[in-house]
């Protein structure tokens, strides 16, 4: 067993409509090790959230595969099967979604939810089953879980919910956890408990973990490793504090320098923030060459036209930009 | 000492649920007793998790909401009460600015009507003298003239919520209450707002009431924040008090569930608040945040605790007030 656990290359979603096809996400590449936290961040539309269902083999119309390769351990997955997908989903790659309320289903109770992990992919009957949901709630730390499994997920609170989720999704001991901004539609403190709570049972089983989001403070703070991604493509990926330190790609150092920081105020006084002109574009207007250059301070005649190669960054980071260096 | 603009003495809005049929009726206390003062040109930052009656006293403030209890006063008069200023006079002291700036535009309205109708409305007859107000107006928001007569959906969202302000700030209030302005937007078009807003402020020497979960913008835009927790203030005080030196527990909560890579943990991971926010119905007696609370002790499920100085102008709602560093 060596090699990455997730590798993917050259990833190429398409989105047919309005009688043309677009490139929603192209020539995206990464590599996840077993047992890691990675972390895919961006702006809403860049592509993030639909790379993961690709991962999950989850797209749908007028979204498909337009090319590249996704190998789940060694083997490619990107043509398997609706039914070999099925018995992958859940067993070997898991996923969980922003808004768990929509996630569950709401005419079942949550413990029945769990317990049918155990009979799809373990085989197991529901008895047995009904137990191990009880023992995979107090696992994730859900009070008296003894009489929560009987609930129905609008008996519960949110960040309950989420830890529902998690519990359904860790069930079989998945290979890769999906987490497309588990914690998005959560308060603040409920968002820390649950981030430590994913991280702490993901490190217990040894499952690597590919989050979505688009706080950048987030993903830098539970990730080893981040990608950042802007119109479809990744600008930039690099080590979690070196993203913050030393941003590459001028999109990511927009991104970093025009957060107001907790702290920062009392060390240097209120500064104006820096701003990134412009808006993000729509995918049927992304501009040719770099499709950050009509935003970018440092833009030249070549990234108008030429798409920029991937530079190497020290610690097998790389961006995407002609003027890096 | 300036004259207070906005000044509110034991404010409570209280609703009632459920009927007299079904399992009686209960009382929900959205804003229960709250003190706050807002003096001309200051920015009072407002924090806290949903639920716990920020909207709602928001709402009260624009008079949208009749207090159960309590006094609401705007530049010198009541509002609330039998001798209350008709809405006309309130529209020209306080405004707001919405969350969503795709929900809270009317989508078949032109920029130019939007603008110009409040002060048709209120009494600006002349044409030239509309026009010209709209037009520095947009100006000032940085809109330009040729956009006057699009509609929203032709905007992008930071734009949207640029036109949000104008039509807030055409009135020329005195305060205006932003609830949550940059948190639908794009994270590269927050610093765009944050700095509009800053600079508003100080050329139209506005006062804000500035609603954020995001502790960054509130550390980063306000004079003095105050912190709810279930409809009461728990702690209120300078900017730089309160995020150096908190004093109540769930302010240092909210600070450590930050994840920032950049903010030291000055605060330790002790500073964690367990679980999740009560129901409003049915709040825990004495302290509300006792079971969620790692100082929690017997006095704190006894007695409330009254919101009482630590410093000048600092004030704490805990019982170890003195202890929390």
């Amino acid at each position: 067993m060596t090699g990455p656990l997730l590798k993917v290359d050259n990833l190429r979603i398409s989105l047919a409509g309005d009688g043309a096809t677009y490139s929603a996400v192209e020539n995206v590449s990464f590599e996840i090790g077993r047992g890691e936290a990675f972390g895919l961040v961006g702006e809403s539309g860049c592509g993030k959230s639909i790379t993961a269902l690709a991962v999950m083999g989850l797209l749908r119309r007028p979204l498909s595969l337009g090319g590249g390769r996704i190998v789940l351990d060694g083997k490619e997955i990107q043509d398997a099967s609706a039914a070999e997908m099925r018995r992958l989903r859940g067993k070997r790659i898991a996923m969980i979604f922003q808004e768990p309320m929509t996630a569950l289903n709401p005419l079942s109770p949550v413990g029945k939810q769990i317990a049918e992990m155990f009979v799809l992919h373990e085989g197991m009957g529901w008895n047995e089953a009904m137990d191990r949901a009880e023992d995979a709630l107090r696992q994730v730390r859900v009070p008296s879980p003894e009489r929560r499994i009987k609930d129905y997920p609008h008996q519960l609170s949110g960040g309950m919910r989420q830890r529902v989720m998690i519990a359904i999704a860790l069930a079989c001991g998945p290979d890769l956890l999906v987490a497309d901004e588990p914690t998005t539609a959560l308060d603040v403190t409920v968002q820390a408990e649950i981030i430590d709570l994913m991280a702490e049972l993901c490190a217990a089983k040894g499952t690597a973990i590919l989050m979505i989001s688009h706080d950048l403070g987030l993903v830098a703070n539970m990730c080893k490793r981040v990608a950042v991604m802007y119109a479809g493509r990744i600008v930039e990926s690099q080590a979690a504090e070196a993203i913050f330190a030393t941003p590459s790609h001028p999109y990511t150092r927009g991104l970093v320098d025009s957060l107001p920081r907790l702290g920062e105020r009392s060390k240097r006084g209120r500064q104006r923030l820096r701003e990134i002109s412009g808006v993000v574009p729509s995918i049927a207007a992304y501009p040719a060459g770099c499709r950050f250059n009509p935003r970018c301070p440092s833009v030249t005649e070549v990234c108008r036209e030429v798409v920029p190669e991937a530079t190497p960054l020290p610690a097998e980071g790389l961006v995407r930009c002609h003027h890096h260096g | 000492m300036a004259e207070p603009l906005l000044s509110l003495d034991d404010l409570a809005v209280h609703f009632k649920i459920g009927n007299a049929l079904g399992g009686g009726i209960k009382t929900l206390k959205a804003v229960d007793g709250v003190t706050l003062d807002v003096k001309p040109g200051e920015c009072l930052g407002l924090v806290g998790e949903s639920g716990c009656g920020k909207s709602t006293l928001a709402l009260a403030i624009m008079g949208l909401l009749p207090p159960t209890r309590g006094t609401i006063g705007v530049d010198g008069q009541e509002i609330s009460g039998s001798k209350a200023p008709d809405r006309m006079r309130m529209a020209r002291t306080v405004q707001m600015v919405f969350q969503d700036p795709y929900a809270s535009l009317n989508p078949r309205q032109t920029v130019r009507r939007t603008l110009a109708d409040p002060l048709r409305l209120h009494g600006v007859r002349d044409k030239a003298e509309v026009e010209a107000r709209v037009m520095d107006m947009m100006a000032k928001v940085g809109l330009r003239p040729e956009q006057a007569d699009r509609y929203p959906h032709e905007f992008s969202g930071g734009q949207r919520q640029r036109i949000g302000i104008a039509r807030a700030l055409i009135l020329k209030p005195k305060l205006v209450l932003c609830d949550e302005p940059v948190s639908a937007l794009d994270v590269s078009i927050r610093a765009q707002i944050i700095n509009l807003l800053l600079e508003l402020k100080d050329e139209l020497g506005l006062a804000y009431i500035m609603i954020s979960h995001d502790l960054g913008v509130v550390e980063h835009v306000s004079d003095r924040v105050a912190v709810m927790y279930l409809g009461r203030i728990v702690e209120q005080g300078g900017w730089q008090e309160i995020f150096e030196n908190p004093r109540h527990p769930y302010t240092r909560a909210l600070i450590a569930a930050i994840p920032d890579p950049f903010h030291r943990a000055a605060i330790s991971a002790k500073a964690k608040a367990r679980g999740e926010i009560a129901s409003a119905l049915n709040p825990p007696p004495g302290c509300h945040f006792h079971p969620r609370c790692p100082l929690k002790a017997d006095i704190c499920v006894s007695q409330d605790p009254v919101l009482a100085a630590v410093a000048e102008g600092h004030r704490a709602a805990c019982h170890f007030r003195d202890r929390v560093s």
